[in-house]
């Protein structure tokens, strides 16, 4: 033991040693393709003929000439903040509730938790069954109490609110983080705002709102992390939403209805592995870079429980 | 109550004894209101969530001519649709990629997550909290971001487009979200039992594998777990490197294909959606721990 303390390059050997999968799959897996996006994002590059520098002319195009980029990054950012917001209001109501059951806590746990496993294609083909317009049983129950229900996927008005839906099916994890902050804060502040003959309301926003701040601040930024990647549940909705057949090698136009579900991750697809258009491909996908950046950071100064117990 | 059959054994927990009185019973007629209260929110939405469930499987047993009908119950039982979809060509295959990618790429991740994460949390090095951001930026990272050079290399230098390797062979070098949980599980464990196996003379490397990893199973199953639901789940990358090959395909990239091959069969579709989603139900009932404990630990421990 003596000898591997008190030499310090052995022991430097030693760190290099055990972080070696990650160091070399950071580099080749993380660092390498950032730069090579950020190198392909000033070329015009088709993919097949070897790429030739054009200045900015593929940032000028996406910014300014692209039709789909508007509506795309609405929808992205649509998405992250309905989505998000509705998502962390949602999870922390059904914490509190859970928290207050006496009876049968176990069952609704996991009927609260189980749709969260589903595999988001698997979630998402089921709920453009269960929502389509002509024959879904959701339409069908609605129209049995009278109401004739919207067209939801079909619909660019109610697409988007639909995908809510879908995340909402899928709360399982916000809530079981929500409930052990809950079930983490200290009983005995309870009891002393019971002295003072404090509310339901009072007792939620002075004692449990305080102690679960951490918690939502870190749930609201993963969740907008998570959203701006949305990608499958948006692109396999509109897809089988519109029911064209989409065999290998046919090529659907994205965001079915009208754009609606379109976003920034399903263009970055477009217009790479359907256009080769690899220059404005890389330039969106630095715009997300950016954006994810930027919450990350904000991640990091705020904590959130994330970098804290250094022990 | 109903919901007393329904699961779990605690009752709705009597306080201690009460005096008599109007003022009691004025209390304890409030308490069963709100247990009242609580409980009907409660069934009202696990109905909810459980709904979708029930008419995806009623769905998947009707005839075919009954499912484009707006009916919910079945007027017969068609268990076959289940052997039909298996007989769909390519169904099999896409379970055994599924497999395999799942499989694989969680073996790869957690053999290569252990070293690093526990260097991350036990060992003292200058640039310690550098690594640490490193690695939680690049769990922030979204997946688009860096998937176009990585495709080319893979296509153009490797030759691999159309197998699922570019998404397995990464895992062998270090996931970050992996490492960054299994990272916070072990700071959870004492400094002293890593230093007197030291003393026993435990090299470092011994030292992770005779004693890190059998107190860190917890978070190791947690890590294994979610990179396997994260593999099953996948659906951006297969489409990334697989689309052009249906031999490669996983059952969430199939999925959707298998909707316009049926077109307007709801019913074998929806055989189809159950069966992808089985796997994973029935390993969370049996891994229900590990899990929910994985979940607390990416937001609350550490």
């Amino acid at each position: 033991m003596a000898l591997t303390l008190s030499n310090p390059a052995r022991r430097r050997l030693r760190t290099l040693g055990f972080l070696s999968p990650w160091l070399v799959g950071f580099s080749v897996f993380f660092a390498y393709p950032l730069i090579a996006t950020v190198y392909f994002s000033f070329m015009h590059y088709n993919q097949i003929k070897e790429p030739t520098f054009v200045g900015l002319r593929n940032w000028t195009y996406v910014f300014e000439q692209m039709p789909l980029f508007g509506p795309a990054l609405w929808n992205t950012l649509w998405l992250v903040v309905v989505m998000v917001a509705v998502r962390v209001v949602f999870g922390l109501s059904l914490g509190l509730l859970i928290t207050k059951i006496k009876t049968g806590a176990g069952f609704f746990r996991t009927a609260f938790y189980l749709p969260y496993l589903a595999p988001p294609v698997a979630a998402t083909v089921a709920f453009v069954f269960l929502l389509n317009p002509g024959t879904g049983p959701v339409n069908e129950v609605l129209e049995a109490v009278g109401i004739s229900g919207p067209n939801w996927f079909n619909d660019p008005d109610t697409a988007k609110p639909s995908l809510v839906m879908l995340s909402l099916w899928g709360i399982g994890d916000l809530m079981v983080i929500f409930m052990a902050a809950l079930l983490d804060v200290p009983k005995e502040q309870y009891e002393a705002a019971d002295l003072d003959g404090a509310g339901a309301w009072a007792k939620f926003r002075y004692v449990t709102w305080p102690a679960i701040t951490p918690i939502v601040m870190f749930a609201v930024v993963t969740g907008v992390v998570q959203t701006m990647q949305y990608y499958t549940q948006a692109l396999v909705a509109g897809k089988v939403a519109s029911g064209v057949n989409i065999g290998p090698g046919s090529v659907i136009q994205p965001g079915y209805p009208d754009h609606s579900t379109l976003t920034v991750p399903q263009l970055v697809y477009q217009l790479g592995f359907q256009n080769f258009n690899t220059g404005a491909a890389c330039v969106l996908s630095l715009v997300l870079f950016a954006i994810a950046m930027a919450v990350t950071l904000l991640l990091m100064r705020k904590r959130s429980g994330l970098l804290s117990a250094e022990d | 109550m109903t919901t007393t059959t329904l699961g779990a054994p605690a009752a709705p927990a009597p306080a201690p004894p009460q005096p008599h009185g109007p003022a009691a019973a004025r209390a304890r007629r409030k308490r069963v209101l709100h247990w009242i209260a609580v409980h009907s929110v409660a069934i009202a939405v696990a109905l909810l969530f459980v709904l979708p469930f029930v008419f995806v499987f009623l769905t998947s047993v009707m005839s075919d001519s009954q499912a484009m009908s707006g009916d919910l119950w079945p007027d017969s039982w068609h268990w076959s649709n289940y052997k039909t979809v298996f007989e769909t060509p390519g169904f099999l295959d896409w379970w055994r990629n599924s497999l395999l990618y799942a499989g694989l790429g969680t073996l790869f991740t957690v053999c290569s997550a252990i070293p690093v994460a526990y260097a991350l949390a036990k060992f003292r090095f200058r640039g310690r909290r550098t690594a640490m951001l490193l690695v939680i930026s690049t769990m922030m990272l979204p997946p688009q971001v860096i998937v176009i050079p990585m495709y080319l290399v893979w296509a153009q230098q490797f030759h691999l487009s159309g197998t699922l390797w570019p998404l397995i062979i990464p895992m062998a070098f270090g996931d970050a979200y992996s490492i960054f949980l299994l990272r916070q599980f072990l700071l959870t464990i004492p400094k002293e039992y890593i230093e007197s196996a030291k003393v026993d003379g435990c090299g470092e490397f011994r030292t992770m594998v005779k004693i890190v990893v059998p107190m860190a199973k917890p978070g190791i199953a947690a890590i294994a777990l979610f990179q396997f639901f994260y593999c099953w789940n996948d659906y951006f990358g297969p489409q990334i490197y697989a689309a052009q090959n249906p031999g490669a395909w996983t059952l969430s990239y199939g999925l959707e294909s298998f909707k316009s091959a049926h077109s307007v069969n709801w019913n074998m579709t929806m055989a189809a959606t159950l069966l992808v989603m089985a796997p994973v139900i029935v390993i969370f009932f049996f891994a229900q721990k590990a899990f929910v404990e994985g979940v607390t630990l990416t937001g609350v421990k550490g």
